[in-house]
């Protein structure tokens, strides 16, 4: 049982990274749909600097850079020249697939040492949950460390109100003086450089390889999550656990011979997913109590 | 010189935020050119970059390019969905003037026929698949050989008499190999039993670890796979299990873990194909049965090769080389009754080896020793 926990924990690391930066973005007013891209430069970058410099800690390093500068391409246009978010994301996504793949050509075949654990001194001892909870690789303790953090910003510091108020009204921000885009800019380029983190994980954890489009649509369940999250940060957590606790659930109950069709399981996380869309969207003044308002739509300065 | 185009984009991505499908971009390559050339294209599921399924196929296009040197023309398009989106695919190889089309997935099975029947001149080979016409030949290996072999070893190898399997779709060739790794079991080991889960996908690399996890944590100790990346392998090998790697040698990825992989050679069945189109004798054939194709071999053909077996004590090493030779000299043809089934019914008679067509059509259950039975 403690097995099957601590790999529901592992599996949600990367969703938490990547769903909690393009929560920030989101936040700001901007829909980037190109988080499974920017993970797979993430993932290629954060590789690709372990298997030449021999530590995967350059490679965290390596992954966060991709990943902010995948956005950067992002920004460039859908900030610098306001093109539609939507198209600009999407096409994101594709090139970040292209370019990781070329990128990794080279390193394909490789194997890398992953991450160490690190256990947290007496915490780890405590029974039951000790193992589960504190001993893990320091990505894992960062993903949740950056959630609180991200919390605490948006709904604590002067900075955040800022961010938030450019989401919700850019042009009433505008008028204000805050400078929209650069507001903007940053939140897209944290974005990118969790959604390179949640890349990272990948093969410095999960799976100590590269193979291209090795995400396999996790960047598109991350976006989910912000909406499942109804863009609170602590949400994302929850939601996170409870796709990959019904993803795990679903393999072990085919390991232990349930009767029910396999293809029925695997579609339980989304099935779930929509669900609980679906009950939040019931109230509508709940859902929408902190979807920015903005979300999505153009901002053309000095107008 | 290889030229890379992008080709063209299928994007199944709707509702901004809830896009929960993946988007694929396909890529075609094309290598040299002339006129009086044969033009060979090739369909890819995925990129030869996942060191299992596709990275056999190319590895067997270059041995193509190797054997007939510029001679021929080969182009492949990677990245290719098995739905509506392969037919696109396919017609545009047609289209660009390739000679002979290799399919190389199950999936492309309808619409590689759909094609074909657009372009009477042009021949198609669909890897995997049963259906035929007059210009589509198919062709395929005995993967479930292999597979025999694997469930000997598990059996030898085992001490918590549970083994997992992580399987990708429930086709024909998935189930004949599920079956086939359970008849091997049974063979050397009355008590094992074999756990499957379903990934339902050739290729997810978090999944199929997080699958092998599970497979470990429910207390396996040897793993097998029927999906395509090394990822099972490099969990198993974290966790200090065994297991058996798919398509390729995934040893680089594994060396303590794998047992030993089953390693697809495509290379002579596209040399063979390619000589009888230049030589103008290209057929489909009579193949030993309508289900099985035209083309149906295994080892005893080195179309498909065991890699070295390793990690494993020299007697187990032993009856695996016996289990291979029993297979190559067709002494044992696997699928021999008396076959059960998981429930105890008697499926195969005493002294009764199921025909090719028999192993597509009536492998509808699992043998003794895989517990749970077939999805859908």
């Amino acid at each position: 049982m403690e097995a099957l926990i601590l790999t529901v924990l592992l599996t949600s690391v990367p969703l938490i990274l990547a769903a909690t930066g393009e929560l920030v973005a989101e936040r700001s007013g901007v829909l980037n749909l190109g988080v499974e891209g920017m993970m797979l430069m993430g993932a290629v970058s954060a590789f690709a600097a372990t298997s030449i410099l021999g530590n995967p800690y350059m490679g965290i390093l390596a992954g966060a850079v991709a990943g902010a500068m995948t956005a950067a391409v992002f920004s460039l246009f859908a900030l610098g020249l306001a093109t539609n978010q939507v198209a600009t994301g999407l096409a994101l996504t594709i090139f970040g697939s292209g370019l990781s793949g070329l990128a990794g050509a080279p390193f394909v075949g490789g194997t890398v040492d992953g991450l160490p654990n690190l256990a947290i001194p007496l915490l780890v001892d405590i029974p039951v949950i000790g193992n589960l909870l504190f001993n893990h690789d320091i990505m894992a303790y960062l993903s949740v460390g950056f959630l609180v953090l991200v919390a605490w910003f948006l709904n604590r510091t002067r900075a955040g109100l800022v961010l938030r108020a450019v989401g919700n009204s850019h042009d009433s921000a505008h008028a204000l003086g805050y400078r929209v885009l650069l507001v903007r800019l940053g939140a897209v380029s944290f974005g990118g450089m969790m959604a390179g983190l949640g890349g990272a994980y990948l093969p410095l954890v999960l799976t100590p390889h590269w193979s291209e489009g090795m995400t396999a649509g996790r960047g598109w369940i991350a976006l989910a999550l912000v909406v499942f999250a109804s863009w609170i940060p602590s949400r994302i957590l929850i939601g996170a656990l409870l796709f990959g606790g019904i993803t795990i659930m679903q393999l072990a109950g085919q390991a232990r011979g349930w009767t029910v069709p396999s293809q029925m399981l695997s579609m339980l996380p989304y099935i779930a997913t929509i669900i609980v869309l679906v009950v939040i969207a019931r109230n509508r003044d709940f859902a929408l109590a902190n979807s920015p308002a903005c979300l999505g739509r153009l901002f053309i300065g000095n107008k | 010189m290889k030229t890379k185009t992008t080709l063209s984009f299928g994007a199944v991505a709707t509702a901004a935020s809830l896009a929960l499908s993946a988007l694929v971009g396909f890529t075609t390559v094309t290598a040299a050119n002339a006129a009086d050339k044969v033009k060979v294209g090739f369909v890819y599921l995925t990129t030869p970059g996942d060191h299992g399924w596709t990275y056999a196929h190319e590895v067997a296009r270059q041995d193509v390019e190797k054997h007939f040197g510029n001679k021929v023309e080969t182009t492949f398009v990677e990245n290719v969905p098995e739905g509506p989106d392969s037919a696109r695919v396919i017609r545009e190889l047609a289209k660009q003037g390739n000679d002979i089309i290799f399919t190389t997935s199950f999936g492309y099975m309808d619409h590689t026929i759909k094609v074909a029947k657009e372009f009477p001149n042009v021949k198609f080979e669909h890897i995997t698949g049963y259906k035929r016409s007059p210009n589509v030949a198919t062709g395929n290996i005995r993967f479930y050989e292999g597979r025999y072999v694997q469930g000997v070893v598990a059996g030898l190898m085992t001490k918590s008499n549970k083994i997992g399997y992580l399987a990708s779709f429930p086709i024909p060739e998935v189930i004949q190999g599920i079956n086939a790794f359970g008849i091997g079991l049974r063979s050397v080991n009355p008590k094992a039993e074999v756990s499957v889960i379903w990934v339902n996908s050739w290729y997810d690399p978090v999944k199929e670890a997080d699958a092998a996890k599970v497979h470990i944590a429910e207390g396996a100790d040897i793993l097998a796979q029927h999906t395509d990346s090394p990822a099972m392998l490099q969990t198993a090998q974290k966790a200090g299990v065994h297991g058996f790697g798919q398509s390729s040698d995934m040893k680089a990825f594994a060396p303590k873990a794998q047992l030993f992989s089953s390693v697809n050679n495509w290379g002579p069945y596209y040399i063979s194909k390619v000589q009888q189109m230049m030589d103008g004798k290209w057929s489909t054939g009579d193949g030993p049965d309508h289900w099985a194709g035209n083309t149906w071999v295994g080892m005893a053909d080195d179309y498909l090769v065991l890699s070295p077996f390793e990690n494993m004590p020299a007697d187990v090493a032993k009856a695996a080389a016996q289990a291979a030779a029993d297979i190559k000299s067709g002494k044992n043809k696997i699928f021999t009754g008396p076959i059960k089934d998981n429930a105890g019914k008697l499926r195969v008679p005493a002294g009764k080896t199921l025909n090719d067509g028999e192993l597509f059509q009536t492998l509808d259950y699992y043998v003794d020793g895989i517990s749970g039975k077939i999805p859908g």
